[in-house]
């Protein structure tokens, strides 16, 4: 019997070995998830496919926490909601002792319906609304405040209430070797953390408890850790020394990376990323440099991405596959940028779910989407699929199911894959009722 | 479709696809239809022709455009400048 036929392809070698197609990680396939198989769970749930494994969240939660407990005696960890606020994701996270860390009303009164006690929530953000903020002091939620014209706001509403709410103070640090978010909070370096110090103490209205930080994304130094923690342990003392003020919980914000690679990086995530230990050692030995020796408050941390970003898996269906003007081969998937935002940031590792069949070319990875921005995956070294074949986009747990968009497409199944291979759907595929339920004609145009 | 071929003869082909190019020096691998493709070449036949050959020889299921391939192959080997 004569060979199989495969299209004619010829593939110039690359210099050296990690090229930017990533040649070394494009060829394993990826035929099942926990166990259960990939053919499977699209029979079950449809294509495209997000899969969130039960095992790597609590196994991920359980390592931050496993670390921190051999540096700190009182910590909390505090799962971002705004990385994925699917139910069933926050109650694992609740379930492995996280915290909930909201940065809006929505999310507030999603993690008080889901019954997480105010005492266990952190209120983040720059836009709390004064019926937020009456919310939060009622429950007992920490608030963090942003800005002077926020602090104003929660005095007022804690006068209102006729309360004292214990609250934080955000801070931002100049000179980090991070990417600056100097848009959030109020800056040590320039007084105005003090400005608002003093006012908060002046007015008595509040009682300031904590101080809070967040100094970016992604950040792939953890060095970064141990100025901020620094930073902010200084600022405590200070605080204690010029004012006699007791902080007793210093939030150190978000920010580890996940096992992604981002477009400007060279090196694969998988060898760049340091590990959960390396961040904690840095930022714990950054407190002991800024505390001296003075009893350690309760250290906070709110990381979202390096929790759930590499417990999920996308699965999409090669819709067809077409030549580029630049004699690429593109392949169009059913998944796109519209439930993948995050493909703008990272080079996703992008897998066949089946055995690969010959030789692989330079590959473009496109959604459904009539746009040029919809790349999924830019150059990967990859062998033939054929329409109707499956890939596995990795790493894709966090932010996508909370940013993606309803565009030309509708969203899909988000299904829990459970330890022991169970699997359920956490979010609902829509349908087009789905979007025809929150329209309305007025009556005008009815015919 | 006719392609130089005296620019082909050149390359140095091994039966496992292993190509060297001693002009510039790159190599290349190419699958077993693109070796096909490239004695055809070699041999002078036109795309046509060498697409009669790859159904022959390699079993075709319904469905892929053979013809279409081995014009699509060509026109890498000239960005690749192996034929002009
Ligand atoms: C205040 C705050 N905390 C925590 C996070 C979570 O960050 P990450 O997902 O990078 O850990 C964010 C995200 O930007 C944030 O703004």
């Amino acid at each position: 019997m004569s060979p199989r036929y495969e299209r004619p392809v010829i593939v110039r070698h690359a210099l050296g070995g990690a090229d930017k197609f990533g040649a070394a990680n494009a060829v394993r396939p990826m035929r099942d998830f926990e166990g259960v198989s990939i053919a499977e769970l699209v029979a079950a749930h449809g294509s495209p496919l997000f899969l969130f494994s039960e095992r790597l969240l609590r196994q991920r939660v359980r390592e931050l926490r496993s670390q921190l407990s051999r540096r700190f005696d009182d910590f909390v960890v505090a799962w971002s909601y705004k990385t994925n606020y699917l139910g069933a994701i926050c109650e694992v996270m609740h379930q492995e002792g996280s915290w909930a860390e909201v940065v809006s009303g929505m999310e507030l009164e999603k993690a008080l319906g889901a019954g997480v006690p105010g005492a266990r929530i952190l209120f983040n953000g720059p836009a709390k609304s004064a019926g937020d903020l009456e919310v939060a002091f009622r429950t007992g939620v920490h608030v963090h405040v942003d800005h002077l014209d926020e602090l104003e706001f929660a005095e007022r509403v804690a006068e209102r209430l006729g309360l004292r709410p214990q609250v934080g103070l955000r801070v931002h640090i100049g000179d980090l070797p991070v990417q600056q978010w100097d848009r959030f909070g109020f800056t040590l370096d320039n007084g105005s953390a003090d400005q608002a110090v003093r006012r908060l103490l002046r007015r008595g209205v509040l009682e300031l408890t904590a101080l809070h930080c967040h100094i970016g994304t992604f950040v792939l130094d953890p060095a970064a850790y141990r100025h901020e923690a620094r930073a902010l342990a200084r600022f405590l003392r200070r605080l204690e020394r010029e004012h006699g003020v007791r902080i007793d919980s210093l939030d150190l914000g978000g920010g580890f990376a996940s096992h992604n690679t981002l477009h400007q990086q060279y090196l694969p995530g998988e060898e760049l990323t340091p590990s959960l230990g390396q961040y904690v050692e840095q930022l714990a030995d950054g407190l002991d440099e800024g505390l001296e020796g003075a009893p350690p408050p309760r250290i906070v941390l709110e990381t979202g991405r390096a929790m759930v970003d590499d417990a999920a898996i996308l699965v999409a269906t090669v819709l067809a596959n077409k030549r580029l003007a630049d004699g690429r081969r593109g392949v169009v998937l059913d998944a796109g940028v519209n439930i993948l935002p995050t493909a703008w940031w990272y080079r996703h590792d992008v897998f066949p779910a089946q055995e690969p069949r010959g030789l692989a070319e330079p590959t473009v990875f496109f959604g459904p989407l009539c746009m040029n921005i919809d790349v999924v995956r830019e150059a990967l070294m990859f062998a033939p699929l054929e329409a109707g074949e499956r890939v596995v986009i990795g790493h894709v747990g966090a932010y996508n199911v909370t940013q993606w968009m309803q565009f030309i497409t509708l969203r899909p199944n988000v299904v829990l894959v459970s330890e022991r291979g169970e699997h359920a759907v956490i979010r609902r595929a829509e349908t087009v009722a789905t979007l025809l339920q929150q329209e309305e004609v007025p009556p005008w145009l009815r015919r | 479709m006719s392609s130089d071929s005296s620019r082909l003869r050149q390359l140095a082909v091994s039966e496992s696809g292993f190509v060297f190019d001693p002009l510039t020096g790159h190599t290349f691998t190419v699958n077993a239809a693109g070796l096909a493709v490239l004695a055809g070449l070699k041999a002078g036949l036109d795309v046509d022709a060498i697409a009669v050959g790859l159904g022959a020889s390699f079993e075709v299921e319904g469905g892929e455009d053979v013809r279409r391939d081995v014009d699509d192959f060509v026109l890498r080997l000239r960005e690749h400048g192996l034929v002009k």
